[in-house]
């Protein structure tokens, strides 16, 4: 197989359950091509996330993906021995977390967090570990490295901690980075400065994004792809500019109706509307019960 | 701030020693009996008991008594033994040791056993393997220390005798100990053949004394590594493509030990108090053991002696607990 | 919530098996003389270390085997279950009342009164238990009454902490607010807000308490110190079958399965009865 012509990650028709039977990813298919941001955008619930730990193998227990298959730069991840899948995972993927406040050990100094991939995974000599965080905590404008690479988290503000995510995400040079509402737990003045670095650290070094996010601002302002979610279904998916010119699918035009700053930014803000969503409820039971009678 | 909570510390552990003194003082003088007329051979006068009583302070007041035998405390005179007529410190600090290693032996098997399953419970959550361990903990904990004792007589003095079941060392070994601390000074002076023989006399006991105290670790820090395993940290490392057992060794241990820590100390002392009956049962010769003799022969400085012994260790290792507990958290430490 | 269910249906098998055992034990202490096949203190020098009536040299009638002066085990263990019921329920009730009582008072009004008990708390904390016990029967003289004193002045302090811990919780509650306004008197929220919520905890620590009750009775007979009269207890037949464990190993193994079986109940019957009653849990 040619690794220039497979996308570097592709979900193909992935089911997943909850152990009481409830569907929560149903048939869902996305992929992502090298070097592109893809915006899986949808509301709480709809299974996003879910999609994310999904690809990165971190599932809760009670999840159980019942079919479909995830491709990883053309390697079926789902047929990988567990510790090649870690060291496979591990080399080409990391992920960016929704909150930095928790997603730092707090008995643990910032710079080991930082390079223990780099020398625990992928083998690097300390010595190259330490002079490569230096460089990413340089490209994220953290400018004391020494002060910060000592410090225990709870020593360093939300916005500092995310960088700091930030910069241990692209310090392997990953193909994927899953970023998982990585501004939603941060202030909104700081929530521009990080999706600004995160755009600009993506642009220089080329790495393909799923962006994780409920917000369709940010969809606009950093992805090239959309796909839109309800319910753990691929609803719409298509070019992030012809979406926001002509959504398609009532639930997406909804969802734009509901978030005023794009079409209105003056006009009050909107639930999205019941007779959509109802319209979905029915269309999605239906599909359930279509897919409940091949499976048992 | 260390400072300052480490000297509150100390004063509120003078006043709980002050509180035991007075305590056992006051139990024991209440106590019907004359420990004089026990020493005495039948048929001696009531000019010998009074001499002997005198002797031992026995004639004057309560409050007399107990500051005398207070003052003598603070200068490191605990008194003299009635039934062994030796200086009670010279006795105390002659078995203390052998309760002190039994004690310490116990503890490292407890937090190994507990540590272990704790661990393999949080990899394997959620399986047959942590059913399996939740049911084994939770009879060792309900089971105390002095019938597991009898179970392992039974089992490995009985039906399988491969474990001495009695003392502290084969008596006819020649020890060449200059100290009461055998264990150790068997591994300083490189006899490990007295170790292997020490340990084989240790291992009963200190089982029976380990059981329940590596359950309560077990449930505790298989618990706290669960709820530590959720955190958007753990997952993370996952990520990094470590293995699950590196995740809770290298992520979720040290901060899912702490909470564990401060039970471990109350539970060590429990764990001391328990090496009472369990030397008794086991006829080793510890601090316990003499003290139940101490108490069935009613000698009253023995019994003062060790009982305030036995406090101030309780004391010091809650005291060194909360120490290392703020040290080791570092939100503590940088306040 | 799954979780939680199936741990329920467990708790509930528990709570059955530990609630049938300790029923089996009240009933056959309560009519001893009536199912022991035995008087427990004939002796019988002809009958000296029977074994149990599977093996081979055992006789009719003497279910378990006798002891090293040929006195029927069954019979004696059926007579221990007296002493250790009577001990496990006056002086568990005994902790009971004076722990909980302190622990409520420590735990709602606070300050001196507070302070004052849970220093007291921090000096019986820093005895030896078991040893504070044998020298408590020691000066007061063995005897029934005695073991239970020494047991309830021991072992009062296990209700007052979790009472008081439990008390505090309680009084920082909405409830016991609305109660003041409403123009409770102190006292009166104690008793009638606070203490009904406090009762799951107290039943399960009043049961886990008789377990250790019937343990500290055995470890005192053992060292010779308990009730000390010809009355069999269990610790005093465990420290004559420790002592010829290797003549008649039956003579150990019967007490102590009996006192392992009644000590898990115990504590597996007051974890039982707290998941029951309390509100939180169920």
């Amino acid at each position: 197989m040619n690794a220039a012509v497979n996308p570097c990650l592709d979900i193909r028709s992935l089911s997943a359950v909850l152990p009481n039977g409830v569907r929560v990813l149903r048939s869902v298919s996305l992929s992502v091509q090298p070097g592109e941001v893809r915006a899986l955008v949808g509301e709480s619930g709809a299974g996003k996330t879910m999609i994310g730990k999904a690809v990165l193998g971190v599932l809760p227990p009670s999840v159980r993906i019942v079919e479909g298959d995830i491709l990883l730069e053309g390697e079926d991840l789902g047929r990988l021995q567990p510790k090649a899948r870690r060291t496979l995972m591990g080399a080409r993927t990391a992920l960016i977390p929704q909150d930095p406040l928790t997603a730092l050990n707090p008995s643990r100094r910032i710079g080991p967090q930082m390079t223990d991939r780099l020398v625990r995974i992928l083998g690097w000599s300390g010595q190259r570990a330490d002079i490569r965080i230096r460089q990413l905590l340089d490209e994220v404008q953290i400018r004391d490295p020494d002060r910060v690479t000592k410090s225990y988290p709870h020593e360093l503000s939300g916005g500092m901690r995310q960088r700091v995510l930030i910069a241990a995400a692209f310090a392997a040079e990953p193909r994927l980075i899953v970023a998982d509402e990585p501004t939603t737990a941060l202030d909104v003045t700081v929530q521009k400065q990080i999706l600004r670095l995160i755009a600009q650290l993506q642009r220089e070094h080329g790495t393909a994004i799923l962006f994780v996010t409920h917000d369709l601002g940010v969809v606009a302002k950093i992805s090239q792809k959309v796909s839109v979610l309800y319910a753990g279904k691929v609803v719409e998916e298509a070019e992030t500019a012809a979406l926001f010119a002509s959504p398609q699918h009532p639930y997406t035009r909804a969802l734009m109706a509901a978030t005023p700053r794009y079409t209105n930014p003056f006009a009050s803000l909107k639930p999205v509307d019941e007779a959509v969503l109802a319209g979905l409820a029915s269309e999605i039971a239906a599909a359930d019960q279509a897919w409940r009678r091949p499976h048992g | 701030m260390l400072l300052q909570r480490f000297l509150i510390r100390l004063l509120t552990m003078a006043i709980t020693l002050f509180g035991v003194a007075v305590v056992v003082f006051v139990v024991i003088r209440v106590a019907p009996g004359d420990p004089i007329a026990m020493m005495l051979p039948p048929g001696a006068t009531d000019a010998d008991i009074a001499r002997l009583r005198a002797l031992y302070g026995l004639d004057k007041t309560i409050v007399e008594q107990f500051f005398i035998w207070l003052a003598g405390v603070v200068r490191g005179d605990f008194g003299t033994s009635i039934s062994l007529r030796q200086d009670v410190l010279g006795l105390v600090f002659n078995r203390l040791p052998a309760t002190l290693e039994l004690a310490i032996v116990a503890l490292l098997m407890a937090l190994a056993i507990g540590g272990t399953t704790a661990i393999l419970g949080a990899r394997e959550r959620g399986t047959a393997v942590e059913a399996g361990i939740d049911i084994a903990s939770g009879a060792a904990l309900s089971i105390p220390d002095f019938l597991w004792g009898l179970v392992l007589i039974l089992l490995f003095g009985v039906l399988m005798p491969v474990f001495d079941i009695s003392g502290r060392v084969s008596p006819q070994l020649d020890l060449p100990f200059v100290t009461q601390f055998y264990l150790f000074e068997s591994l300083v002076r490189l006899r490990f053949d007295l170790t292997k023989d020490l340990l084989g006399h240790m291992l009963m006991p200190a089982v029976a004394l380990a059981l329940p105290l590596a359950a309560i670790i077990s449930q505790l820090l298989k618990q706290s590594l669960k709820e530590v395993l959720d955190l958007d940290y753990v997952v993370l490392a996952r990520v990094k493509g470590f293995s699950e057992t590196q995740v809770i060794l290298r992520e979720a241990l040290k901060n899912a030990a702490l909470p564990t820590l401060t039970l471990v100390g109350v539970q060590f002392t429990f764990l001391i108090g328990g090496t009472v009956i369990v030397e008794r049962l086991f006829s080793y010769e510890g601090l316990g053991n003499m003290a139940i003799d101490a108490v069935i022969n009613r000698d009253l400085p023995l019994i003062q002696g060790i009982v305030l012994v036995f406090a101030l260790l309780f004391v010091l290792i809650n005291l060194a607990v909360d120490m290392t507990y703020a040290v080791l958290n570092p939100r503590l430490r940088h306040g | 919530m799954d979780d939680g269910r199936i741990s329920r249906h467990g708790s509930g098998a528990k709570l059955w098996l530990a609630g049938g055992w300790l029923l089996l034990a009240l009933l056959a202490a309560l009519f001893a003389p009536l199912v022991a096949p035995q008087d427990p203190l004939a002796q019988d020098l002809m009958f000296e270390r029977l074994p149990p009536f599977w093996m081979s040299g055992s006789e009719p009638g003497f279910w378990l085997g006798t002891d090293s002066l040929g006195r029927d085990l069954l019979s004696r263990l059926i007579f221990g279950a007296r002493i250790a019921f009577v001990v496990a329920f006056a002086a568990a009730l005994a902790a009971c009342l004076v722990g909980s009582t302190l622990g409520l008072i420590s735990g709602y009004f606070g300050g001196w009164a507070d302070r004052i008990i849970s220093r007291v708390v921090d000096v019986w904390m820093a005895f030896p238990p078991v040893l504070f016990a044998i020298l408590l029967v020691a000066v007061l003289g063995t005897g029934l009454s005695s073991v239970i004193i020494a047991i309830a002045v021991i072992d009062w302090t296990r209700f007052c902490r979790v009472i008081r811990a439990e008390t505090m919780g309680q009084a920082r509650m909405d409830y016991v607010e609305n109660a003041r306004i409403a123009g409770y008197g102190r006292i009166g929220i104690m008793l009638r807000e606070v203490l009904p919520n406090v009762v799951p905890s107290i039943v399960a620590l009043l049961s886990l308490e008789m377990g250790i009750a019937v343990i500290v009775e055995a470890i005192l007979s053992f060292v010779n110190l308990s009730i000390s009269t010809d009355d069999p207890t269990w610790g005093g037949i465990i420290a004559e079958g420790r002592l010829s464990i290797h003549q008649a190993w039956w003579v150990l193994v019967f007490p102590l399965i009996t006192l392992i079986l009644t000590v898990l109940s115990f504590s597996q019957f007051g974890e039982g009865l707290k998941a029951r009653f309390d509100p939180v849990l169920r």
